[in-house]
């Protein structure tokens, strides 16, 4: 116990902290998005010493399994990975400096306002099974919700991926898969 | 007859009991800490032992398949020969191209082993033989198995070889694409349990009905989700006849084509427990995991029971790899996103609508009716459609 706080608490959070400024701070682009994965990782171990499992295993499926590959991918498929020649700060570091301080206020200004007045007692015990009872009983909506919007994008992506023309003379004669 | 049932109780617990009997010479604060460390290491022994026993059968058994002999020069029929590749693989030279990006280079192999290993902590081996039993355990291992694929990328692309960097690529879209399937073709298991513990999946399917068991795999919809999550896993594993990210004809040997000495043998390794991983998960979701097959062999220690399983499922693996051919990437892709998932999709449908029609035997028929007229009409469909002929290229003429 340092300040309070555990050791394992600690260690994670070094990690987590470590790997979101070598994302922000390495100058080859799939180095930061490999430094952006280690901060996931923290994250989800964070999740998981609160008791989370839930949470935890979720952000590992979603953003190391599927989140980080897109990011590589993308970075692979647009501009290629070497060192970049252009100065890494740019003439808007001051903006972004500002856009930066403004919602780190924000982001404190409300984690300070939902801190409860009191200590919290033990942490509550919730089972994958509640989660997944909430999920289809009163949170069935926002779910279905989230079903379509997501099966909107797939069909858009199948639209923007198809070939342009379909002629269907050639096809046949053609032959072949696609 | 008193002491012969003790006797094979005793032994269908012998390695709990022998944990419980180690952990006794430690201090009572320190002795959860010693039987994880105990389980652990037992993990970290029996896998590569059984992996070094595979690396055999399997050159033996492509060897029988292919008209040679395969091994035979180190011990007898040449069963000594994992112990010669792994001197030979500690001793060879590590070769770290020029211009690889060193860091990375070396992590990939060790984050890849370290993920595959991480996937049997929730593997029930045996009664009372888990390392944790975990709420969610079956998303525990889809999330760690999720992670190998980056692994994968990094050593792909930290080689800079367009041959590494063409099989990553090819093997991350093989295991993304396949990792959908086999996702919704183990979750009909859930389903019905009604947990993703995989200690309560395996204890689902402990009953018997006179001496036949209660397995998933007896069902119409655990029948067809078994063999669902049996093609994806082998897409997974990057198995034959899904093994197009190292093709060797066209890509030298895929993303680890840079490698050498040990970190090639981690990788070997990697892909190997990856497989057996697999494979239990398949046996614990439909094949009853430690379960017996018949009543009256319930004697049978049950992790015996599941190494049996485990060795039968590589040798089905081994025997696929010597008789099917390498799909073509379009084929491969067709294939998951056309047939497996429209089929692991309408399971999930057969599976609840078993939960919902009550005992009886109308949802067998139904529920097998369902399956069949599909794969059927799926079949004819996509079989119309694919215009076997020359290949037809969009951007390479």
């Amino acid at each position: 116990m340092i300040f309070g706080l555990s050791i394992i608490f600690i260690l994670t959070s070094i990690l987590t902290v470590a790997g979101a400024l070598a994302a922000a701070l390495l100058k080859n682009l799939v180095h930061c998005a490999l430094s952006l994965t280690v901060t996931f990782a923290g994250l989800a171990l964070l999740y998981l010493q609160l008791d989370a499992q839930f949470a935890g295993f979720s952000q590992i499926l979603v953003y190391i399994g599927a989140v980080a590959i897109l990011v590589v991918f993308a970075i692979l498929l647009t501009r290629g990975s070497g060192i970049p020649e252009y100065r890494n700060f740019s003439t808007s570091w001051f903006a972004g400096l500002a856009i930066a301080a403004g919602i780190f206020a924000l982001l404190a200004w409300a984690v300070l306002k939902s801190l409860p007045t009191s200590v919290a007692s033990a942490a509550p015990q919730v089972t994958v099974q509640q989660i997944g009872l909430a999920l289809m009983s009163s949170y069935v909506l926002p779910l279905e919700i989230v079903a379509v919007l997501l099966t909107v994008a797939l069909i858009g992506a199948v639209i923007v991926a198809m070939p342009e023309s379909r002629d269907p003379k050639s096809n046949s004669t053609q032959g072949g898969a696609e | 007859m008193k002491i012969s049932s003790a006797f094979w109780t005793n032994l269908d617990q012998v390695f709990v009991l022998l944990q419980h009997w180690i952990e006794g010479f430690f201090p009572q604060w320190l002795q959860p800490a010693i039987g994880t460390v105990l389980a652990v290491v037992a993990i970290v022994a029996a896998f590569p032992g059984i992996f070094a026993l595979t690396t055999v059968l399997e050159r033996k058994g492509l060897g029988r398949i292919q008209n040679r002999l395969g091994p035979n020069r180190v011990g007898p029929l040449g069963i000594l020969q994992p112990i010669a590749d792994g001197i030979k693989s500690l001793t060879k030279e590590d070769i770290v191209p020029l211009t690889a990006d060193a860091a990375v280079h070396f992590l990939a192999p060790v984050v890849l082993v370290i993920a595959v290993f991480l996937g049997f902590a929730v593997l029930p081996v045996g009664r009372n033989m888990v390392l944790v039993n975990l709420d969610a355990g079956l998303l525990f291992f889809f999330a760690i198995g999720a992670s190998t694929e980056l692994s994968i990328f990094m050593a792909g692309w930290s080689s800079r070889n367009k041959y590494s960097l063409l099989g990553a690529m090819r093997a991350v879209a093989q295991m993304i694409s396949y990792e959908v399937p086999l996702l919704l073709s183990s979750v009909v298991a859930v389903m019905i349990t009604g947990s993703l513990s995989t200690v309560k999946i395996v204890e689902a399917q402990s009953g018997f009905t006179g001496i036949l068991p209660h397995w998933y795999v007896f069902t119409p919809w655990g029948f067809a989700g078994f063999v669902l999550f049996v093609i994806a896993a082998l897409a997974e594993t990057n198995r034959s006849p899904f093994d197009l990210p190292e093709g060797e004809s066209e890509l030298v040997a895929g993303y680890f084509t840079e490698y050498s000495g040990f970190k090639f043998a981690l990788f070997f390794l990697g892909e190997y427990l990856a497989m057996f991983s697999i494979a239990g998960f398949a046996i614990t979701l439909f094949l009853g995991g430690w379960g017996a097959p018949l009543s009256i062999l319930g004697f049978i220690p049950s992790w015996a029971w599941f190494f049996a399983k485990l060795l039968a499922g590589i040798l089905f693996f081994i025997w696929l790899r010597g008789t099917l051919p390498r799909l073509r990437q379009d084929q491969l892709m067709n294939f998951a996103w056309k047939f497996m998932l429209p089929m692991s999709l309408l399971n999930l449908l057969v599976a609840g609508a078993w939960r919902f029609l009550g005992d009886g035997w109308s949802r067998w028929v139904v529920c097998s009716a369902v399956l069949l007229v599909a794969y059927v009409l799926l079949g004819r469909v996509l079989m119309h459609h694919q215009h076997l002929g020359a290949r037809s290229y969009r951007y390479a003429e």
